[in-house]
């Protein structure tokens, strides 16, 4: 598949994954909402990264920044949640 | 591409690992904005575990068809610099210089919008501090979740406004430059971050327009 299409076909389920996240958002899922509309979220995340952002495993320096960004994201949200939900 | 002896700094020892060392560089910085974007993301989720139903009104009271259209704007404008960074690799300059700043303009579109939305909840009394007022009665968390909404999308709007700058620049660069294949690598990476400034937005959308919305 050229480049071109490639990022056309993105765009294009980006799109729909836009509709879905819009419309999923009147729908009645009690306490699933949020987790649903971040996991759309999340999967636009990874269509931008992977194909627009041409992230690839084989470039391992590349690798090394990204995957620490989120590590130390980890690290933030794990350390201050379970200090501020463990407090009596 | 292959880049004439004299593009290649004299710390590198051929264009390649000129290239990726560029690469590497921008990564770097893009991880230390997600911890930026993080941290403000981390508030958001204590207060709003801390507030539930406060959040779930207040976001109620965002404009959800602004904040779409927002969305819409910004993975055009991302699809827009990822071709043009395609098309920059195979020496296309008109075309990048079109499409860059195409996505520029889309990025002003986006702030128009913004300042539209801000200026609407300003004189509907949800701007924190002394002007802010809600009837409701969960109003100190009503006001915590506008302090983020604020912050966050603030600072994302001044990050999509830097790029406005930046993929203006390139496009109007990579048309005059004598040698645009120099570009080609600056292209890239400022692409690297309008992407990023998207993805920043495609997790903002469903925290600040799409809670509350269900029946």
């Amino acid at each position: 598949m050229t480049s071109t299409r490639k990022n056309t076909l993105a765009l294009v389920v980006l799109m729909i994954l836009l509709g879905v996240t819009l419309e999923a958002a009147y729908l009645d899922l009690g306490v699933l909402h949020t987790p649903a509309a971040m996991l759309i979220g999340l999967a636009k995340a990874v269509l931008i990264v992977l194909i627009f952002m041409r992230l690839r495993p084989s470039e391992p320096l590349v690798m090394l920044a990204f995957t620490a960004g989120l590590f130390w994201l980890l690290i933030m949200f794990t350390l201050t949640l379970g200090d501020y939900f463990t407090r009596s | 591409m292959s880049e004439p002896a004299a593009e290649i700094a004299h710390q590198f020892a051929d264009a390649g690992q000129q290239r990726d060392a560029a690469t590497f560089g921008m990564w770097i910085f893009l991880c230390t904005e997600v911890l930026l974007f993080g941290a403000l993301f981390l508030g958001y989720t204590v207060y709003r575990l801390q507030n539930p139903e406060a959040f779930d009104e207040a976001a109620a009271h965002t404009l959800i068809v602004a904040g779409s259209i927002n969305t819409a704007i910004l993975l055009v404008s991302s699809f827009c610099v990822a071709v043009a960074v395609h098309l920059a690799e195979q020496g296309d300059r008109l075309r990048v210089t079109l499409l860059l700043c195409t996505a520029a303009l889309l990025g002003a579109l986006f702030l128009a919008v913004k300042a539209y939305e801000y200026n609407h909840k300003i004189h509907e009394g949800f701007f924190p501090g002394h002007s802010f007022h809600f009837a409701g009665a969960d109003s100190r968390g009503v006001e915590m979740f506008f302090v983020l909404y604020f912050t966050m999308t603030g600072l994302h709007a001044l990050h999509v406004a830097i790029g406005v700058a930046v993929l203006t620049g390139y496009g109007v660069a990579v048309l005059l430059a004598q040698r645009p294949a120099r570009l080609t690598t600056a292209v890239d990476l400022a692409g690297l971050y309008w992407h990023f400034v998207d993805i920043v937005w495609v997790f903002l959308f469903p925290l600040f327009y799409l809670v509350g919305r269900a029946p």
